[in-house]
């Protein structure tokens, strides 16, 4: 029997980007805010000191600060006539745990969507005709403009402190910049990451070709910098730890970085870790949410009543959460009714690797975020009326690191072990580099999420189930970019290319990207999305459910950028429902 | 019910959170602890960041010396096996001479040899599409166990002698069977035993010295992985440049200091 804690103004589940975001705006308020986490407390100083921090092994191959597959996980299948089996290990996917969340072992690109991406299906039908659009999609456009959201991209951008170029401020295109990106008020705080070898043979092949390339936007920050909550960070070393590790630096973006310095000093905040919130808690006509019911580190059961519930874990444990608790209608894809798990997403990667006869990429000397892209191909920035294909993709030269348990690149052919092996492992490793496709992913109807059958968690609640495949048209635009990456590779002066296609049917072993997307989408109907245009539940108006679950589709790019706007887009909607509470859009 | 592993913040080393948290909560009184009837059962954070100098937790080094798993025919096996796969050669040292074989054994002795980690709940299927991943049973410690104990039995019937007896041709053609399911084990995957050997000999070639692998840093000479410097600004300064200071592991350079 749950025992009942006092009352708080504000409960919010998970403290990662959006959780600790919400808290520090709330508190600052005044609101007696508490943040539940069911992994660890992690800080830079404990957790990622230089002395431990840069180990490939424990962090990138064990998953230490990852959550546990024993204590969560998935079931999987590609299709709805299959049986869904465990994700016993982590391999396409790597979600987090503890305090900071993805926000902690993340690369770092922090990107904006294109204009076009939030009415994608209205701009495709316009432009094209409804016969472009694939068999089985649930496109569907965002209840948000980009006009609306580029000050939150803005305060986001600030409050991460991103390094980059502009392209397009208020209107003017910026050299060096994406000129297709959409207007900006403002430059990036920090100015971009210097690039590498690579990256100057890219800029220059592209160039040539007639592209636009330009430093990606960057969450590991090239200079120093004291964001708007009054947080410090520091230069960027290139280290080539960013992805899967904690930044001992202080040059990632990250909550520990940007954020719970200032949010730990609010005295009305309350962090708890170690505690794991198993239900959102409803009163007895389901219309308004009490509070959550929560499991601590040692089984106890405690119920924390409160006015205002901020569901902001990582964007599948949000989907899990509202279907455990009963909030929203659960996706039936034989029907096509209910919200709940609708429009699950993901990401494609494919693109070339370029061998070249002579040269020495240094690829250790690296960061998440390092990296030159294009965007000639993304979204609709060229004509998709030739491919029969919707979407895009954003094309980079990068190098994130050197890491050598996973990064011992051999060309075709390269026996998998003895002599052979290891001298063509020395002999590549400085020789080659990529050009990779991060394409976007549509939503489909039999592309879902629900509650697994048969298999539980250690509470012996369900798991939740994933169904996803790639579908035709994201295998075509994916293997058509990875055409477009081997162009590229070619005018950089590589002397062998090897195409990487996209690996069908989707699998979990090796990992892709943890860009999942979609469940508990926002929508402007509430027969098609679980949330209104302000992350406000349709069904339970004291709910705002945070993160990527919100995003109708993918678009091609990272996922984060976007992630912190709609949250402080939300805020700004939770600020208005604090003066006057209930639905912020009539049903 | 729960696993109290250091993922949640429950470990020895992890942030002193346990036993050994009296002295912590009584300097940061704002750190405070839930206490119920059962005990300490969770962490509340308020007022001030948690945190103290130096408490970063390491690993434990590794000591060189023995075998805490593998038996010393065992660990003869995997040696033979992992020499073959990354040999001593004109370009340096093996996976014997770095020290994998002890790499291995440590890891089966932790939460890695016994999937503790993992999601390890029936029902196993017996039929899992190949985009399902792992799916067995059999943890490290087992696949390890049964493994060796299959490719010994496999080894005495069909050449009437062990595994390091063959020589090296011999066990080539061994291994590059097993890798592709081309030799019958008795009783156990021929694959899944090579994938065992094959991923954790890489992973003991390429990690950290800390963990009993890598030993002299032999891998990272061998690609010219600089190891965790963590500070490349001069090197992007470069590019094109080849890079030439030595690496450098967690525990320094052998040039630092005592061995």
């Amino acid at each position: 029997m749950a025992r009942r804690l006092p009352r708080k103004d504000v409960v919010i589940v998970g403290l990662g980007w959006t959780g600790s975001i919400v808290a520090y705006e709330l508190a600052r308020l005044g609101l007696d805010v508490v943040a539940l986490e069911r992994g660890p407390w992690r800080d830079t100083a404990s957790d990622f000191n230089i002395g431990t921090a840069p180990d490939e092994l424990r962090y990138a191959v064990r998953h230490d600060i990852f959550l546990r597959p024993k204590q969560e996980t998935l079931t999987m299948r590609n299709d709805p006539s299959q049986t869904a089996l465990p994700i016993r290990k982590w391999g396409s996917f790597l979600p987090g745990n503890g305090v900071g969340g993805a926000g902690l072992h993340w690369n770092g690109q922090t990107w904006r969507f294109l204009p076009d991406d939030f009415r994608i299906r209205s701009h495709m039908i316009e432009r094209y005709g409804a016969g472009i659009m694939p068999e089985g999609n649930q496109i569907q456009d965002w209840p948000v403009s980009y006009d609306e959201l580029e000050p939150h991209y803005d305060r986001f951008e600030q409050v991460a402190g991103i390094s980059g170029k502009a392209g397009n401020i208020k209107g003017t295109i910026q050299p060096g910049g994406n000129p297709f990106e959409g207007a900006r008020a403002r430059e990036y705080p920090t100015p971009p990451l210097k690039q590498g070898y690579a990256q100057s043979l890219f800029t220059k092949a592209a160039t040539g070709m007639g592209l636009h390339p330009f430093p990606r936007p960057s969450g590991n920050i090239s200079a120093a910098y004291t964001n708007p909550y009054g947080c410090s960070m520091a230069p960027c070393t290139y280290c080539g730890f960013c992805e899967w590790f904690g930044c001992a630096n202080y040059s990632k973006s990250s909550p520990q970085t940007c954020v719970l310095p200032a949010l730990v000093r609010e005295p009305t905040f309350e962090a708890r870790t170690d505690c794991e919130v198993t239900k959102v808690n409803l009163s007895a006509d389901g219309k308004m949410a009490t509070g959550v019911t929560y499991v601590d580190a040692a089984g106890e059961e405690w119920e924390q009543p409160g006015d205002l519930v901020l569901v902001c874990a990582f964007s599948l444990f949000n989907v899990r959460l509202l279907l455990l608790s009963g909030i929203g209608k659960p996706y039936d894809p034989a029907t096509g009714e209910g919200v709940v798990g609708r429009n699950y997403a993901y990401q494609t990667g494919s693109g070339a690797s370029a061998f070249f006869e002579d040269a020495k990429f240094n690829p250790f000397a690296a960061a998440g975020s390092l990296g030159v892209a294009l965007d000639d191909y993304n979204s609709d920035n060229f004509d998709h009326g030739p491919h029969g294909f919707v979407g895009g993709a954003s094309i980079t030269s990068a190098h994130t690191n050197g890491r050598p348990i996973r990064y011992h690149p051999v060309p075709p052919g390269t026996p998998a072990w003895g002599s052979a092996w290891k001298k063509a492992v020395k002999d590549t490793y400085q020789r080659v580099t990529y050009v990779g496709a991060q394409g976007s992913v549509m939503s489909y109807r039999n592309n879902y999420l629900d509650l697994d059958p048969t298999y539980k968690d250690p509470l012996g609640r369900p798991l939740m189930r994933m169904t996803f495949d790639y579908q035709p048209n994201e295998q075509k635009m994916a293997n058509w970019m990875a055409e477009r990456c081997q162009e590229i590779a070619k005018a950089m002066g590589a002397n062998s290319t090897r195409l990487s296609r996209l690996g069908v049917p989707w699998s979990v072993v090796p990992y892709q990207t943890t860009h999942n997307t979609g469940g508990a989408v926002m929508g402007s109907d509430p027969n098609t999305s679980v949330l209104n245009r302000y992350l406000q539940s349709w069904d339970v108006s004291n709910v705002f459910v945070m993160g990527a679950s919100a995003f109708p589709q993918n678009a091609g790019y990272n996922p984060t950028g976007t992630v912190g706007a709609l949250t402080y887009w939300s805020l700004e909607a939770i600020f208005k429902y604090l003066k006057s509470p209930g639905a912020l859009v009539p049903r | 019910m729960r696993p109290t592993d250091r993922s949640r913040g429950g470990g020895a080393f992890h942030h002193g959170i346990g036993a050994g948290t009296t002295r912590r909560a009584f300097l940061l009184a704002t750190a405070a602890l839930l206490v119920t009837s059962k005990g300490v059962s969770a962490r509340v954070i308020t007022k001030v960041l948690p945190w103290r100098p130096n408490e970063a937790y390491p690993v434990t080094p590794v000591v060189p010396g023995g075998y805490l798993f593998f038996t010393a025919d065992e660990a003869a096996v995997v040696e033979a096996f992992a020499e073959r796969l990354i040999p001593a050669d004109e370009l340096g040292p093996g996976a014997r001479q770095a020290g994998v074989t002890t790499f291995i054994d440590r890891q089966l002795t932790g939460p890695y040899g016994g999937h503790d980690w993992l999601y390890m709940e029936g029902p196993f299927s017996k039929n899992p599409l190949p985009s399902q991943g792992l799916q067995s049973e059999l943890t490290p410690r087992q696949q390890y166990r049964n493994g060796i104990a299959a490719l010994e039995a496999y080894c005495k019937a069909t050449f009437n002698r062990g595994f390091v007896e063959l020589d090296a041709a011999g066990q080539d053609k061994l291994i590059a069977g097993l890798e592709k399911g081309e030799v019958q084990l008795p009783n156990f995957s021929s694959k899944m035993l090579f994938n065992a050997i094959y991923t954790n000999t890489i992973e003991g070639f390429f990690a950290d010295p800390i963990y009993g692998g890598n030993r002299d840093m032999v891998g990272w000479k061998l690609v010219g992985f600089p190891g965790t410097r963590y500070d490349f600004r001069d090197v992007i300064d470069r590019p094109n440049q080849a890079y030439t200071l030595p690496p450098v592991s967690m525990q320094g350079r052998p040039a630092w200091g005592e061995r």
